[in-house]
């Protein structure tokens, strides 16, 4: 158990790693290269204040019509990606990792805070899917690639919170947990999850449309 | 459900189709991916996390409730999606259902812009299905014609050299009786204005090249219209997808108007040509900007009343309720202009739609849907159902809309739902109000 531990902190834990800033860095390389090729009579509108302006208005609960239409998905994805993206980096037992391999050390949420942030994005994994199931809408676009998405996100969170209660095999679970984690890295530049990578890019595109050429709010 | 249940005949998608073979098929959705689409595909193909918010902004969508096959994202699913899974080898049945979808349930109104997070553009993917269409000779026969005559006659209604000046001269001539002394200058070099309009105008609607002759007249304003080719601004081969011939098209707007040394063109009241004027033709041909600054009528009218150029005699009666153009709100961000100089010109009480402005629905006419002709009319008119109540419960009786399209289009839908509506264009009040001279 032991070995395997060492494992999935190590060597494991660097391929994913790697996987996750590799892969993102030439994903994104390689989408510039492209754009710069193909997109020309986009790209040339680029500007960085539009861009900014729509990411901003976007990043408002409720201001945008979109978020305004859909207040159950809004309420939702906020609570999901804020606890999403807090809770691993700012975990306890997380930052002491990072100070047992590198010395580093930050800011950490107590435990009961991360537990209950932790049921919220397992909470918000059901929201979606019970809207990927029930709602005709969403239903119909829905795929395997947004499934696997989906799955990719919640097991982390679900791991680690068995893990966290000691539910079944402590050992197991902490293990399944690193690498239900890593999956998650490794996975981000190569499926849905790489929005993370391109939702900014996507965003300031058409803030800069909007904003420099049509003259128009685009939320 | 999905396109293939609410297949219409129409001979051009027919005989398109008829002619296609699996290899041409693919070999052209290839063609198009690789040589002409880039990043911007790939981002929206890949980041598009399906999670339908974007249903909730399209008029289609709403005015079919419960069907989600008429949703932005339900849409590019059963298009562009497909094309990329299967690297183009769909089947020439597949093809007449996808072009019957981009080119007759989807306005490229962009309102879905505003109800996605991710900021995805379906009016772009719908238009590179459409190419691909137009690439493999499969369009609407009716929208095909007027691309035809847009690539024999740079006009989209056949409206041949002599008749174009001939309906000029005749306007002028019909003009002078109320107001004497008025022109219609023809290819006046340097000009301050070059003044062009969409073909329909000098074909069927003349009555606006007389208004705006006179309106130009009274408010004393430096004009020329050209007498050749270039007179055109409006634009279906960018809808068709054939966008050599639109690049041509554009070209020859901008160059006649270069060569009268003008200092601006103003462009009718019309949406569409707007969009390819203003933000697609420019772009086809390398250019980030217009070689000549354009603007649209709604402006022009605006900076005359700014400058105390419009005199009127008596005001418009209201109220009056506004269709906002998607091509000049959402397109150029008009819409206030486009309120002040109603306001100018009615007396009584605006009343909004909801939504309106940049939020507002489109006619289900633009983006060329109207131009595909008789057999899809009820496509657009029972697909903007919204628009109908949205226009009920206005409970006025006028709509003052700049935009050809959006006029066809509310025509339209005004009948099917027995609304008993006007529509009027800007230039149509300010023509009834203004001062003119002494009979
Ligand atoms: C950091 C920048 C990020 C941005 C701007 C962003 C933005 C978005 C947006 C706009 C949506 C679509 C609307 C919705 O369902 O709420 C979405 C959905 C989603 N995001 Fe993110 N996201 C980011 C990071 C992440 C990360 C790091 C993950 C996980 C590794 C993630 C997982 C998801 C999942 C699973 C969905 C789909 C929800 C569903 O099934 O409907 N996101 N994100
Ligand atoms: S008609 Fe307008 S709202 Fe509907 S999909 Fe097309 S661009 Fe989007
Ligand atoms: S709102 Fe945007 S990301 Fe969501 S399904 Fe529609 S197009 Fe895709």
């Amino acid at each position: 158990m032991n070995a395997a531990y060492e494992f999935v902190t190590g060597p494991l834990a660097w391929i994913a790693w790697g996987i996750f800033l590799l892969g993102s860095a030439w994903r994104l390389i390689s989408m510039y290269q492209l754009a710069k090729k193909k997109d020309a009579s986009s790209w040339a509108f680029l500007d960085l204040g539009f861009s900014l302006r729509s990411i901003v208005n976007w990043l408002i609960p409720f201001n945008a019509l979109g978020w305004r239409k859909n207040p159950l998905l809004t309420v939702t994805t906020f609570a999901f990606h804020v606890c999403l993206v807090a809770v691993p980096v700012f975990l306890m037992a997380h930052v002491a990792l990072w100070t047992e391999f590198f010395g580093l050390s930050y800011a950490t949420l107590p435990d009961n805070v991360a537990d209950i942030m932790t049921l919220v994005v397992l909470a918000a994994c059901l929201v979606f899917a019970g809207r990927r199931l029930t709602q005709k809408d969403v239903a119909y676009i829905t795929t395997g690639k947004d499934w696997l998405a989906l799955a990719i996100v919640a097991l982390p969170f679900l791991t680690g919170f068995l893990a966290y209660h000691q539910v079944f095999d402590y050992q197991i679970m902490l293990i399944a947990h690193i690498v239900a984690g890593e999956i998650m890295l490794a996975a981000i530049p190569f499926t849905r999850l790489s929005h993370m990578v391109f939702a900014a890019f996507t965003r300031a595109y058409m803030g800069s449309e909007f904003g420099g050429v049509r003259h128009a709010r685009d939320w | 459900m999905g396109i293939t249940e609410r297949l219409i005949e129409d001979a051009g998608l027919r005989r398109g189709v008829s002619l296609l073979t699996p290899e041409k098929i693919e070999k052209t959705i290839v063609a198009v991916l690789q040589g002409e689409t880039g990043a911007r595909l790939k981002t929206y193909a890949e980041t598009c996390m399906r999670c339908g918010m974007c249903a909730e902004a399209c008029h289609f969508a709403l005015s079919h409730p419960g069907d989600p096959s008429y949703t932005p994202a339900g849409k590019v699913h059963q298009t562009m999606s497909v094309l990329l899974d299967k690297k183009g080898r769909v089947d020439p049945d597949f093809i007449y259902g996808m072009a019957q979808l981009a080119y007759t349930e989807c306005n490229l109104c962009r309102r879905c812009v505003h109800l996605c997070p991710i900021g995805i553009d379906t009016a772009y993917i719908m238009s590179t299905v459409r190419r691909i269409c137009h690439k493999l000779g499969c369009t609407p026969q009716y929208m095909q014609d007027t691309a035809h005559s847009h690539a024999s006659t740079f006009n989209q209604m056949w409206v041949k050299d002599d008749e174009w000046t001939d309906s000029l001269m005749w306007q002028e001539d019909e003009a002078r009786e109320e107001f004497p002394g008025l022109r219609i200058p023809l290819d006046k070099e340097g000009a301050d204005i070059y003044y062009s309009v969409i073909a329909p105008e000098p074909k069927f609607r003349t009555q606006l090249i007389y208004q705006a002759a006179a309106i130009m007249h009274m408010a004393g304003v430096d004009w020329t219209m050209p007498a050749q080719t270039g007179w055109d601004n409006s634009d279906m081969c960018m809808f068709s997808g054939d966008f050599e011939v639109m690049g041509r098209l554009k070209r020859q707007h901008f160059e006649s108007a270069q060569k009268l040394k003008v200092k601006r063109i103003v462009m009718g009241e019309c949406g569409h040509a707007f969009r390819s004027v203003y933000d697609v033709g420019n772009r086809w041909l390398g250019w980030r900007w217009h070689p000549v600054p354009v603007i649209h009528a709604v402006e022009f009218y605006w900076e005359l009343i700014q400058e105390g150029k419009i005199k009127l005699a008596k005001k418009f009666p209201g109220p009056v309720t506004i269709q906002d153009p998607c091509n000049i709100v959402r397109g150029r961000g008009l819409q206030q202009k486009l309120r002040e100089v109603t306001r100018f010109l009615v007396e009584g009480d605006i009343i909004e739609m909801h939504p309106n402005m940049e939020h507002n629905f489109c006619c289900a006419a633009g983006g060329g849907v109207i131009n595909c002709g008789p057999p899809f009319k009820n496509v657009r008119v029972e697909g903007n159902a919204v628009k109908a109540e949205q226009l009920k419960a206005t409970g006025v009786k006028t709509i003052i809309t700049p935009c050809h399209n959006c006029h066809g289009g509310l025509h339209d839908i005004i009948h099917h739902h027995k609304l008993g509506m006007d529509l009027k264009f800007l230039s149509d009040i300010i023509y009834e109000c203004m001062e003119k001279p002494e009979a």
